[in-house]
């Protein structure tokens, strides 16, 4: 079986995230980045199933700067086979996202598409539903639960729903996007971060695929949120009781 | 010009209060657009449903029904209305960023080959709209090249539609090929409870990673919940440790509510906690730690062991509703 991870890019979460004075953009002088959080989850999946497939490959897919390249090593020293980077300075919305990824999908001609549900920048959480409606091939996103048929010809999927667990049967090829309860992803290993240095990762421009990735979504400006003012301190719950009493008039 | 066609989403033949935001919402991008609101109601034996939309304000409300609507499934639900959006000359699609809203408008946006902005929480006079990225910590004016447009919505920023005049109610037939479609509905594994639901509350009490364990849920945080009638919320720490269900998980990448009343327990703040609570309007932190971040947004912080200030704030709460 070949599946096909798409890995963005993104800042960690833990980081301090600032507005440009002029609204242009975020500040990046000295932002860490990671792979975004959900995708690691798609490739440590993808892992899995190989691993208890014994055997198929896992490819992951980056759209982005050639910065991007480091987040794709991190993901091939997790374990994956290789890795594809289509290389773009441009700012590029979750539907170009698809459409790139439905090129290299069919360029090659993977069986499944592991992805995050959301990328932690745009929080979009729109490029792989996208993907399986450009395909032509089921969807089951926000997965907390993959299981594959004996005959790998389909997958049952538990997603995480409003008001509870929702469980859908899909055959494959298909695209399934990762929760954060589908599992714990693994640490690149020393041996692990030294082999993938021999990996293959390929770069491609991106005017080479021959894909409209003009945006259809466009930031026009980013302003900091109005930062909610903090109040008090009390110091016993009679005190907060009458704050929220006779003060807010909450309850 | 151009008219609006809102997706109205009905749990068990009812309307929640997320798709009476999206209605709202739908209004105002009409109202921006200088075109009609229309709404669409996809199932099986929804006519009820259907009456009951027409009754909040919109123009006409579209019904499609059929078999392969029973159950939500993205590719069937993606037909029947990207069949509207084309059959009806829709300017704009809105859907409240619910589970369901979330699976199916990108799909619906990629049939259309429509731009789309999710979690739009206002729509500005310009035809700009303002949405949230970065968990919260930016907040962007983005503009959809294109039409049709494909927008959804958070509901926390819309106040629910009311009941005003009552549009018509215009069916639709269905042209879904049952066979092409692929996805398979199993089964629903509900969460039982009989709180109130965390996006309808108007008191919010989550609990964290400093609750310790799912029982001190059940000892501590529902007799506080059940006094205040309040609905029951969680982190994320706290639902990936298995001490309470997935879908109470109040966050950036969780449920975003903003309730009059929130009261965070043993939850220290991240930022991807604060994004999907933060515009509650009073909010309450009981922590131990007096330097936890979420002190930062509260306007009444207890510094406390939860242990004990919990189940005293409850006998509180009782001797004042009595
Ligand atoms: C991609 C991604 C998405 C995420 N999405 C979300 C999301 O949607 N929602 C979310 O909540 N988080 C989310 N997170 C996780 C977030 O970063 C934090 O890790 C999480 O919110 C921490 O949960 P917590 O506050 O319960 O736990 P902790 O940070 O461990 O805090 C526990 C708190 O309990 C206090 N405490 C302990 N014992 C007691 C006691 N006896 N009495 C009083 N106080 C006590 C401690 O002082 C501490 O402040 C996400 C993270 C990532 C990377
Ligand atoms: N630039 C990118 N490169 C690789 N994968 C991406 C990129 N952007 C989005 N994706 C994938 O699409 C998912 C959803 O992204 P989004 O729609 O932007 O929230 C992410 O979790 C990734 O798996």
């Amino acid at each position: 079986m070949k599946i096909l991870v798409p890995a963005k890019r993104v800042p960690d979460p833990n980081s301090t995230i600032k507005v440009k004075t002029d609204g242009s953009g975020i500040v990046t002088d000295g932002l860490k980045w990671v792979i975004n959080p959900f995708d690691e989850i798609a490739i440590e999946e993808a892992l899995r199933i190989k691993e208890k497939l014994g055997g198929g490959e896992v490819v992951l897919a980056g759209i982005g700067s050639k910065a991007s390249s480091e987040q794709l090593r991190t993901g091939l020293a997790m374990g994956a086979d290789r890795a594809i980077l289509v290389v773009t300075e441009e700012a590029i919305d979750s539907l170009a996202v698809a459409r790139i990824l439905h090129k290299l999908v069919e360029a090659e001609k993977v069986d499944l598409v592991l992805m995050g549900k959301q990328a932690i920048d745009a929080d979009s959480n729109q490029a792989g539903q996208m993907l399986a409606e450009l395909l032509g091939w089921p969807q089951a996103t926000f997965a907390s639960q993959v299981e594959l048929a004996a005959d790998q010809k389909s997958a049952k999927v538990t997603r995480e729903v409003d008001g509870g667990l929702e469980v859908i049967e899909l055959p494959l090829p298909a695209v399934v996007t990762a929760d954060l309860r589908l599992n714990e992803p693994r640490y690149a290993s020393l041996p692990g971060i030294m082999k993938a240095r021999k990996k293959e990762l390929k770069e491609i421009p991106l005017a080479d695929l021959g894909v409209d990735t003009a945006p259809r979504l466009k930031v026009v400006k980013m302003e900091p949120p109005a930062k909610r003012q903090g109040g008090r301190k009390v110091e016993t719950v009679q005190d907060l009781i009458q704050a929220l009493h006779s003060e807010a008039k909450v309850i | 010009m151009g008219d609006v066609l809102v997706f109205a989403e009905h749990v068990k033949g009812k309307l929640p209060k997320t798709t009476l935001a999206g209605i709202a919402a739908g209004k105002q991008a009409a109202s921006r657009l200088g075109g009609a609101c229309h709404a669409a109601v996809l199932g099986k034996g929804v006519d009820a449903v259907a009456a009951e939309v027409a009754a909040y304000g919109v123009s006409k409300v579209f019904v499609v029904e059929s078999d392969a609507l029973e159950h939500y499934v993205a590719d069937a639900y993606t037909d029947a209305l990207a069949q509207v959006v084309k059959d009806k000359g829709i300017e704009m699609l809105v859907a409240t960023s619910t589970a369901v809203g979330k699976d199916l408008l990108p799909r619906v946006a990629a049939r259309l080959g429509a731009g789309m902005a999710s979690e739009v929480v206002h729509f500005n006079e310009d035809g700009t709209l303002t949405r949230p990225m970065y968990a919260g910590n930016v907040i962007a004016t983005v503009k959809i090249e294109g039409s049709p447009q494909v927008v959804s919505v958070r509901a926390t920023a819309f106040d629910a539609a009311k009941k005003e005049g009552s549009g018509a109610v215009e069916k639709l037939s269905a042209s879904l090929d049952a066979a092409k479609l692929k996805t398979r509905f199993v089964e629903f594994k509900e969460t039982k409870s009989d709180r109130p639901v965390l996006t309808e509350a108007s008191i919010v009490v989550s609990g964290g990673r400093g609750l310790k364990n799912g029982e001190n849920f059940t000892t501590y945080l529902e007799p506080l919940c059940e006094a205040l009638g309040a609905a029951m919320g969680a982190s994320r720490a706290a639902v990936d440790a298995g001490f309470v269900p997935n879908d109470l998980q109040v966050g950036q990448t969780g449920k975003v509510v903003a309730p009059t009343l929130y009261i965070a327990v043993g939850i220290s703040g991240a930022i991807q906690h604060l994004a999907g609570m933060k515009d509650s309007k009073t909010i309450v932190a009981i922590n131990k730690d007096a330097e936890a971040p979420i002190f930062q947004v509260a306007d009444y912080g207890l510094v406390a062991d939860l242990f004990k200030a919990v189940p005293e704030l409850t006998e509180e709460v009782k001797k004042l509703k009595h």
